[in-house]
Protein backbone atom coordinates (compact mmCIF):
# COMPACT_ATOMS: atom_id res chain seq x y z
CA UNK A 1 0.00 0.00 0.00
CA UNK A 2 1.92 3.08 -1.25
CA UNK A 3 0.29 6.70 -0.57
CA UNK A 4 1.33 9.82 -1.64
CA UNK A 5 2.12 13.13 0.40
CA UNK A 6 2.54 15.96 -1.94
CA UNK A 7 4.59 18.46 -0.89
CA UNK A 8 4.27 22.04 -1.85
CA UNK A 9 6.58 25.26 -1.27
CA UNK A 10 5.09 26.35 2.12
CA UNK A 11 3.32 22.85 3.06
CA UNK A 12 4.03 22.16 6.73
CA UNK A 13 2.40 18.73 7.47
CA UNK A 14 3.74 17.10 5.24
CA UNK A 15 6.02 14.97 7.75
CA UNK A 16 2.91 14.70 10.12
CA UNK A 17 1.08 13.09 7.37
CA UNK A 18 3.62 10.94 6.38
CA UNK A 19 4.47 10.02 9.88
CA UNK A 20 0.76 8.95 10.15
CA UNK A 21 0.55 7.07 6.89
CA UNK A 22 3.75 4.94 8.30
CA UNK A 23 1.80 4.44 12.06
CA UNK A 24 -0.72 2.60 10.13
CA UNK A 25 1.49 0.54 8.36
CA UNK A 26 1.41 1.79 4.89
CA UNK A 27 4.69 3.28 2.76
CA UNK A 28 4.81 6.98 2.38
CA UNK A 29 5.62 7.88 -0.83
CA UNK A 30 6.90 11.75 -0.76
CA UNK A 31 5.08 13.65 -3.99
CA UNK A 32 6.82 17.38 -4.97
CA UNK A 33 4.87 20.08 -6.41
CA UNK A 34 7.10 20.31 -9.39
CA UNK A 35 6.89 16.42 -10.76
CA UNK A 36 4.13 15.35 -13.23
CA UNK A 37 3.94 11.97 -11.45
CA UNK A 38 1.80 10.57 -8.63
CA UNK A 39 4.56 7.41 -8.50
CA UNK A 40 1.61 5.11 -8.95
CA UNK A 41 0.57 5.53 -5.26
CA UNK A 42 -2.76 3.97 -4.45
CA UNK A 43 -4.09 7.04 -2.12
CA UNK A 44 -2.57 10.94 -2.41
CA UNK A 45 -2.67 13.44 0.62
CA UNK A 46 -2.65 16.72 0.45
CA UNK A 47 -1.45 18.37 3.65
CA UNK A 48 -1.51 21.71 5.75
CA UNK A 49 0.57 24.38 5.64
CA UNK A 50 0.92 27.72 3.57
CA UNK A 51 1.55 26.84 -0.03
CA UNK A 52 3.01 29.56 -1.78
CA UNK A 53 2.55 31.71 0.90
CA UNK A 54 -0.93 31.80 1.16
CA UNK A 55 -0.43 34.24 -1.66
CA UNK A 56 -3.82 35.26 -3.71
CA UNK A 57 -5.98 33.00 -2.26
CA UNK A 58 -5.03 29.81 0.23
CA UNK A 59 -4.62 26.67 -2.25
CA UNK A 60 -5.23 29.36 -5.16
CA UNK A 61 -1.56 28.82 -6.79
CA UNK A 62 -0.86 25.35 -5.67
CA UNK A 63 -4.05 24.22 -7.86
CA UNK A 64 -1.75 25.06 -10.88
CA UNK A 65 1.39 22.93 -9.99
CA UNK A 66 2.06 20.47 -12.36
CA UNK A 67 1.69 17.21 -9.72
CA UNK A 68 -2.01 19.08 -9.57
CA UNK A 69 -2.47 18.27 -13.62
CA UNK A 70 -2.18 14.71 -12.86
CA UNK A 71 -4.17 14.44 -9.38
CA UNK A 72 -7.49 16.17 -10.66
CA UNK A 73 -8.08 13.46 -13.33
CA UNK A 74 -6.93 10.82 -11.46
CA UNK A 75 -9.37 12.30 -8.42
CA UNK A 76 -12.30 12.35 -10.40
CA UNK A 77 -11.22 9.13 -11.48
CA UNK A 78 -11.71 7.66 -7.95
CA UNK A 79 -8.19 7.89 -6.61
CA UNK A 80 -8.78 8.11 -2.83
CA UNK A 81 -7.49 11.95 -1.93
CA UNK A 82 -7.36 13.47 1.62
CA UNK A 83 -7.33 17.31 1.42
CA UNK A 84 -6.39 18.84 5.04
CA UNK A 85 -6.54 22.28 5.76
CA UNK A 86 -4.60 23.87 2.95
CA UNK A 87 -5.25 20.96 1.37
CA UNK A 88 -9.15 21.15 1.69
CA UNK A 89 -8.22 24.51 0.52
CA UNK A 90 -6.60 23.59 -2.79
CA UNK A 91 -9.46 20.62 -3.52
CA UNK A 92 -11.75 23.65 -3.35
CA UNK A 93 -10.03 25.87 -5.85
CA UNK A 94 -9.32 22.82 -8.08
CA UNK A 95 -13.27 22.35 -7.80
CA UNK A 96 -12.33 18.49 -7.05
CA UNK A 97 -14.46 19.74 -3.80
CA UNK A 98 -17.53 22.92 -4.01
CA UNK A 99 -17.27 25.74 -2.16
CA UNK A 100 -14.04 27.79 -0.63
CA UNK A 101 -12.72 28.58 2.62
CA UNK A 102 -12.34 32.20 3.71
CA UNK A 103 -10.99 34.30 6.38
CA UNK A 104 -12.39 33.15 10.15
CA UNK A 105 -15.09 35.59 10.97
CA UNK A 106 -13.80 36.36 14.19
CA UNK A 107 -10.25 37.45 12.16
CA UNK A 108 -8.32 35.09 14.59
CA UNK A 109 -6.49 32.91 13.96
CA UNK A 110 -7.39 29.51 15.91
CA UNK A 111 -5.65 26.46 17.28
CA UNK A 112 -7.77 24.39 19.71
CA UNK A 113 -8.48 20.66 19.87
CA UNK A 114 -12.04 20.53 18.35
CA UNK A 115 -14.61 17.97 18.75
CA UNK A 116 -16.54 16.82 15.49
CA UNK A 117 -19.50 15.14 15.00
CA UNK A 118 -18.68 12.59 12.17
CA UNK A 119 -22.10 12.52 9.39
CA UNK A 120 -20.48 10.13 6.97
CA UNK A 121 -18.58 7.27 7.12
CA UNK A 122 -19.57 5.88 3.58
CA UNK A 123 -16.10 7.86 2.18
CA UNK A 124 -12.58 6.40 1.34
CA UNK A 125 -11.12 8.16 4.46
CA UNK A 126 -14.06 7.55 7.13
CA UNK A 127 -15.36 3.97 6.96
CA UNK A 128 -13.60 3.20 10.08
CA UNK A 129 -15.50 5.73 12.38
CA UNK A 130 -18.58 5.57 13.94
CA UNK A 131 -21.63 7.28 12.32
CA UNK A 132 -23.03 9.91 14.63
CA UNK A 133 -20.13 9.35 17.20
CA UNK A 134 -17.36 12.90 17.75
CA UNK A 135 -13.63 12.71 17.84
CA UNK A 136 -11.37 15.05 18.67
CA UNK A 137 -8.61 16.21 16.87
CA UNK A 138 -6.57 19.36 16.41
CA UNK A 139 -7.81 22.66 14.21
CA UNK A 140 -5.36 25.38 13.29
CA UNK A 141 -5.92 27.69 10.51
CA UNK A 142 -6.47 31.43 9.67
CA UNK A 143 -8.72 31.07 6.84
CA UNK A 144 -11.12 27.67 7.81
CA UNK A 145 -14.63 29.40 7.28
CA UNK A 146 -16.77 27.31 4.80
CA UNK A 147 -18.87 28.88 2.48
CA UNK A 148 -20.90 27.97 -0.70
CA UNK A 149 -24.38 29.08 -2.11
CA UNK A 150 -27.52 28.01 -0.78
CA UNK A 151 -28.27 25.65 -3.87
CA UNK A 152 -24.39 23.67 -3.12
CA UNK A 153 -25.32 24.09 0.52
CA UNK A 154 -28.60 22.18 0.26
CA UNK A 155 -27.31 19.67 -2.39
CA UNK A 156 -24.28 18.63 0.40
CA UNK A 157 -27.10 17.97 2.94
CA UNK A 158 -29.12 16.44 0.56
CA UNK A 159 -26.84 13.95 -0.60
CA UNK A 160 -25.13 13.26 2.57
CA UNK A 161 -21.61 14.98 1.64
CA UNK A 162 -20.99 16.98 4.84
CA UNK A 163 -18.51 14.50 6.19
CA UNK A 164 -17.57 16.45 9.34
CA UNK A 165 -19.91 19.40 11.35
CA UNK A 166 -17.90 21.39 13.62
CA UNK A 167 -19.49 20.43 17.94
CA UNK A 168 -20.39 22.87 19.87
CA UNK A 169 -19.53 26.61 19.20
CA UNK A 170 -18.25 26.85 15.58
CA UNK A 171 -14.80 27.84 15.42
CA UNK A 172 -14.57 30.23 11.91
CA UNK A 173 -17.81 30.83 10.85
CA UNK A 174 -18.64 28.11 8.36
CA UNK A 175 -21.65 27.70 7.20
CA UNK A 176 -23.91 24.91 8.47
CA UNK A 177 -21.02 24.28 10.98
CA UNK A 178 -19.18 22.12 8.56
CA UNK A 179 -15.94 21.13 8.84
CA UNK A 180 -15.27 18.79 6.35
CA UNK A 181 -17.40 17.42 2.70
CA UNK A 182 -16.89 14.95 0.23
CA UNK A 183 -16.96 14.40 -3.50
CA UNK A 184 -20.11 12.76 -4.94
CA UNK A 185 -18.27 9.43 -4.96
CA UNK A 186 -16.91 9.29 -1.94
CA UNK A 187 -12.86 9.14 -2.86
CA UNK A 188 -12.15 12.87 -2.15
CA UNK A 189 -12.38 14.20 1.35
CA UNK A 190 -11.46 17.47 2.71
CA UNK A 191 -11.72 19.39 6.45
CA UNK A 192 -10.04 22.03 8.19
CA UNK A 193 -9.12 20.28 11.25
CA UNK A 194 -6.15 17.82 11.62
CA UNK A 195 -6.25 13.86 11.89
CA UNK A 196 -2.06 13.66 11.24
CA UNK A 197 -2.02 15.52 14.47
CA UNK A 198 -4.16 12.64 16.34
CA UNK A 199 -2.53 9.57 16.13
CA UNK A 200 -0.43 8.53 18.85
CA UNK A 201 -1.18 8.47 22.55
CA UNK A 202 0.99 11.31 24.25
CA UNK A 203 0.76 13.91 21.40
CA UNK A 204 -2.22 15.64 20.45
CA UNK A 205 -5.94 15.12 21.95
CA UNK A 206 -6.61 11.66 21.08
CA UNK A 207 -5.74 9.15 18.45
CA UNK A 208 -8.82 9.29 16.88
CA UNK A 209 -7.29 11.04 13.34
CA UNK A 210 -5.82 6.58 13.05
CA UNK A 211 -9.19 5.76 11.83
CA UNK A 212 -8.82 8.17 8.36
CA UNK A 213 -5.74 6.91 7.36
CA UNK A 214 -6.92 2.70 8.56
CA UNK A 215 -10.13 3.39 6.97
CA UNK A 216 -8.50 4.09 3.44
CA UNK A 217 -6.25 1.08 3.56
CA UNK A 218 -9.59 -0.94 3.80
CA UNK A 219 -10.70 0.95 0.83
CA UNK A 220 -7.67 0.85 -1.15
CA UNK A 221 -6.88 -3.59 -0.41
CA UNK A 222 -11.32 -3.91 -1.09
CA UNK B 1 4.48 49.52 -22.22
CA UNK B 2 0.59 48.98 -21.93
CA UNK B 3 -0.77 48.11 -18.68
CA UNK B 4 -3.98 46.40 -17.32
CA UNK B 5 -6.10 46.71 -14.76
CA UNK B 6 -8.03 43.70 -12.92
CA UNK B 7 -10.39 44.65 -10.20
CA UNK B 8 -12.19 41.40 -8.27
CA UNK B 9 -14.25 41.97 -5.20
CA UNK B 10 -15.85 39.24 -2.86
CA UNK B 11 -19.83 38.54 -4.02
CA UNK B 12 -21.86 40.74 -1.70
CA UNK B 13 -23.11 37.85 -0.01
CA UNK B 14 -19.42 36.51 1.18
CA UNK B 15 -18.95 37.72 4.58
CA UNK B 16 -15.84 39.68 4.32
CA UNK B 17 -13.90 39.82 7.64
CA UNK B 18 -11.32 42.36 6.63
CA UNK B 19 -13.70 45.10 5.41
CA UNK B 20 -15.25 44.71 8.73
CA UNK B 21 -12.47 45.33 10.55
CA UNK B 22 -11.49 48.25 8.70
CA UNK B 23 -15.31 49.82 9.12
CA UNK B 24 -14.24 49.14 12.90
CA UNK B 25 -11.25 51.13 12.85
CA UNK B 26 -12.89 54.25 10.86
CA UNK B 27 -14.32 55.44 13.41
CA UNK B 28 -11.86 55.25 15.61
CA UNK B 29 -9.77 57.23 13.85
CA UNK B 30 -12.91 60.12 13.39
CA UNK B 31 -14.01 59.11 9.81
CA UNK B 32 -18.26 58.79 11.09
CA UNK B 33 -20.33 58.13 8.19
CA UNK B 34 -19.23 55.14 6.79
CA UNK B 35 -21.49 52.12 6.99
CA UNK B 36 -19.93 49.75 5.53
CA UNK B 37 -16.44 48.42 3.88
CA UNK B 38 -15.71 45.87 1.67
CA UNK B 39 -12.13 45.21 0.47
CA UNK B 40 -11.00 43.45 -3.00
CA UNK B 41 -8.42 43.36 -4.93
CA UNK B 42 -6.78 45.47 -8.06
CA UNK B 43 -4.40 43.56 -10.11
CA UNK B 44 -2.07 45.50 -12.54
CA UNK B 45 -0.64 43.55 -15.77
CA UNK B 46 2.06 44.81 -17.57
CA UNK B 47 2.45 43.94 -21.70
CA UNK B 48 4.60 44.73 -23.81
CA UNK B 49 3.51 47.37 -26.51
CA UNK B 50 0.19 49.11 -26.47
CA UNK B 51 -3.04 46.76 -24.92
CA UNK B 52 -4.56 44.85 -27.67
CA UNK B 53 -7.79 43.53 -28.06
CA UNK B 54 -6.39 40.32 -27.55
CA UNK B 55 -4.31 41.03 -24.38
CA UNK B 56 -7.41 41.99 -22.96
CA UNK B 57 -9.21 38.87 -24.08
CA UNK B 58 -6.55 37.17 -22.39
CA UNK B 59 -6.37 38.94 -19.32
CA UNK B 60 -9.93 38.64 -18.79
CA UNK B 61 -9.45 34.54 -18.87
CA UNK B 62 -6.82 34.80 -16.45
CA UNK B 63 -8.66 36.99 -14.38
CA UNK B 64 -11.22 34.11 -14.32
CA UNK B 65 -9.09 31.65 -14.09
CA UNK B 66 -6.51 32.00 -11.77
CA UNK B 67 -6.78 35.75 -10.29
CA UNK B 68 -10.50 35.59 -9.06
CA UNK B 69 -12.13 32.25 -7.62
CA UNK B 70 -16.18 32.34 -9.37
CA UNK B 71 -17.36 30.70 -5.93
CA UNK B 72 -16.97 33.91 -3.63
CA UNK B 73 -15.51 36.57 -5.98
CA UNK B 74 -16.23 38.89 -8.78
CA UNK B 75 -14.26 40.29 -11.88
CA UNK B 76 -16.04 43.71 -11.70
CA UNK B 77 -13.80 45.07 -14.26
CA UNK B 78 -10.92 44.32 -16.57
CA UNK B 79 -9.84 47.73 -18.54
CA UNK B 80 -6.79 49.12 -20.44
CA UNK B 81 -5.20 51.48 -17.64
CA UNK B 82 -6.19 55.00 -19.59
CA UNK B 83 -9.17 53.83 -20.58
CA UNK B 84 -11.10 54.69 -17.31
Amino acid sequence: MRIGVVTFPGSLDDRDAARAVRAVGAEAVALWHADRTLRDVDAVILPGGFSYGDYLRCGAIARFAPVMEELVPAAQGGLPVLGICNGFQILCESHLLPGALIRNDHRKFVCIDQKLRVENTSTAWTSDLELGSHIRIPLKNGEGGFVADVPTLERLEGDGRIVFRYAGKNPNGSYRAIAGITNEHGNVVGLMPHPEHAIEEGFGPSTDGLAFFTSVLSRVAA
Amino acid sequence: MGRIVVDVMLKPEILDPQGQAVAGALPRLGFEGITDVRQGKRFVLTVDGVVTDQHLARAREAAETLLSNPVIEDVVAVTAEGDA
